[in-house]
């Protein structure tokens, strides 16, 4: 049976998707002539700023353009559905983020992205743009801690993302913001768990089969299988299970900060990620750590899949200084 | 049998045909162990790699063939899928560079580029559970065959068998490449989707050098 959904043309969903984009957005963004699938901040790419180029599939909104402007990303290449971008539009993002200062490319850590990237940092070469990766891997059911640079990069990336822009921001040097990032990175927690599948515009099926009454923790935002499938339990309980795993790896000391980041992969409700984050300060205050700020809602979706996400922050005075820093996005604001 | 510009455009076409009419199986085996769009990604990407050779004038060389369809399939895909195959397209244009049509043995020399270019790009190995374990056995048994003093239709039908037995094999692997790797064990038992599309690139050029 054919999923529904709200769309013209399954192969067109993704160009005007961005259409509306820009026309909601048009103060914060803007296309590069030529090249669609490029879309830049217009206030942001500045002489002597590292630029931040971000980017990935679409289906993920408001990952990845969504964190584009002024103290975040510089700009966002825009793949087709779950697709890493082609080197093209990348090119054109980094082009216009550059500052001569260098570009940070980061995205979350898949196969298909880094052959992309990695081929797009190769021809800006030629062009004397230097290029420096950073891979986001917040993703921590998706391999074991020995093997964490296998590991995928999620819902973490809004943190990472945001540490890293802030660096740029403040017109820091490429070898610091590029150690800022990394160390985001490895400050970065998440876990999953999917209840529901999604399915892409141009298939309309469901992208994988789990039962009426299934859960499973750890999937990935393309449906890629989790670490543990099983009966669909009470929330307090899921909560558990994906903050003991998060916490096992973090290993908090009372007295310690973070930033809590309670997503939803598409279709779950806010009621229900409210119920979650209820659990998460209940559990964070038996340990005496703090929560310095929270996020809940739709960070990084994949499409209507039902589910979320589960991202802890670990906060130093320089990470807390990064996610402080003001910055003015088409979908975000803080500060 | 020499494969000119012509020969090489009927090809595109053939492919593009092929991968669009299993599109639906691809995503299904994708589904299994991935992300459900191989059979999406491949068809797009052959589908603009067939427009833009179609565009290509007289005065073209089997080289602007390749590379053209190199450029089209990337940017329409992006992907995994459109890099790999992409530099598959640019190794096989540099193999046929100069020459304005194509011998049998000219053929499946750029035949083995893309294999060693999808080979150098993923940085596969043998046994991973990816296209690779379709592409090296169909590039040795073309070249074999070649070396035997067959045509290059029976070595690409000789590539055909060997790509098949090849995924067919990727089946009993356990997945440690791309988005399946993370599936660990639980890959064993499902064929490998580029593999599987692998095996009908392969047929359909074979098939088209036939005609």
């Amino acid at each position: 049976m054919k999923t529904k959904k709200l769309i013209n043309d399954g192969a067109r969903a993704v160009e005007e998707m961005l259409v509306g984009i820009l026309a909601a957005h048009g103060r914060h963004l803007h296309a590069v002539e030529g090249s669609p699938r490029s879309i830049v901040a217009r206030s942001g790419p500045r002489p002597g700023k590292v630029g931040l180029v971000i980017g990935g599939g679409s289906g993920h909104e408001p990952s990845f353009l969504g964190f584009v402007g002024k103290g975040l990303a510089d700009a966002c290449a825009v793949g087709n559905v779950f697709a890493s971008p082609p080197p093209d539009p990348i090119v054109g993002a980094a082009k216009a983020a550059s500052g001569g200062a260098g570009v940070l490319f980061m995205y979350g850590n898949y196969a298909g992205d880094v052959m992309n990237f990695d081929m797009a940092a190769e021809l800006l070469a030629l062009d004397d743009v230097e290029v420096r990766t950073v891979l986001s891997t917040d993703d921590i059911a998706s391999a074991p801690f020995d093997q964490k640079q296998k590991r995928r990069g999620v819902a973490g990336n809004f943190f990472i993302f945001k540490a890293a822009g802030a660096a740029c921001d403040k017109m820091l040097s490429f070898d610091e913001c590029e150690r800022i990032a990394r160390k985001a990175n490895d400050h970065t927690y998440t876990v999953g768990v999917a209840l529901a599948p999604c399915s892409l515009p141009q298939t309309l099926r469901p992208n994988f089969e789990i039962g009426a009454d299934e859960m499973e923790i750890g999937m990935g935002i393309h449906g890629e299988p989790g670490v543990q499938r099983g009966p669909l339990r009470p929330a307090d309980e899921v909560v558990d299970d994906m903050l003991d795993r998060i916490l096992a790896e973090m290993n908090p000391s009372c007295g310690d900060r973070v930033a809590v980041l309670v997503n939803s992969l598409g279709s779950t409700s806010l009621m229900e990620l409210y119920i979650v984050n209820r659990r998460i300060a209940v559990r964070l205050a038996d340990i005496g750590v703090g929560a310095h700020a929270t996020w809940v809602g739709n960070y990084c979706t994949s499409l209507e899949m039902a589910g979320a996400s589960i991202t802890l922050h670990r906060l130093d005075g320089e990470l807390q200084a990064m996610l402080d820093h003001p910055c003015d996005c088409a979908m975000f604001r803080a500060g | 049998m020499a494969i000119d510009t012509t020969g090489l455009k009927a090809m595109f076409v053939a492919i593009a045909k092929a991968i669009e009419a299993d599109k639906d199986r691809l995503c299904m085996l994708d589904g299994a162990i991935g992300d459900a769009d191989h059979g999406i990604a491949m068809a797009l990407g052959f589908a603009a790699a067939r427009d833009a050779v179609a565009g290509l004038d007289a005065t073209s060389h089997p080289t602007d063939v390749f590379n053209t369809a190199a450029k089209s399939f990337l940017n329409a895909v992006g992907a995994s899928s459109g890099p790999l195959y992409a530099t598959a397209f640019m190794r096989a244009g540099a193999a046929a560079k100069g020459k304005a049509e194509l011998s049998d043995a000219d053929f499946v020399a750029a035949f083995q580029a893309m294999a060693q270019g999808i080979r150098d790009r993923g940085k596969a190995e043998p046994g991973d559970k990816t296209m690779i374990d379709a592409w090296l056995p169909a590039a040795a048994a073309a070249g074999e065959a070649i070396l035997q003093g067959k045509s290059a239709p029976d070595a690409l039908n000789a590539a055909t068998a060997a790509a098949a037995n090849g995924a067919e094999a990727t089946k009993a692997m356990v997945a440690t490449m791309g988005r399946s790797a993370r599936l660990g064990d639980r890959s064993i038992g499902h064929v490998d989707p580029g593999a599987a599309s692998a095996v009908t690139v392969i047929d359909a050029m074979a098939r088209s050098l036939g005609d």
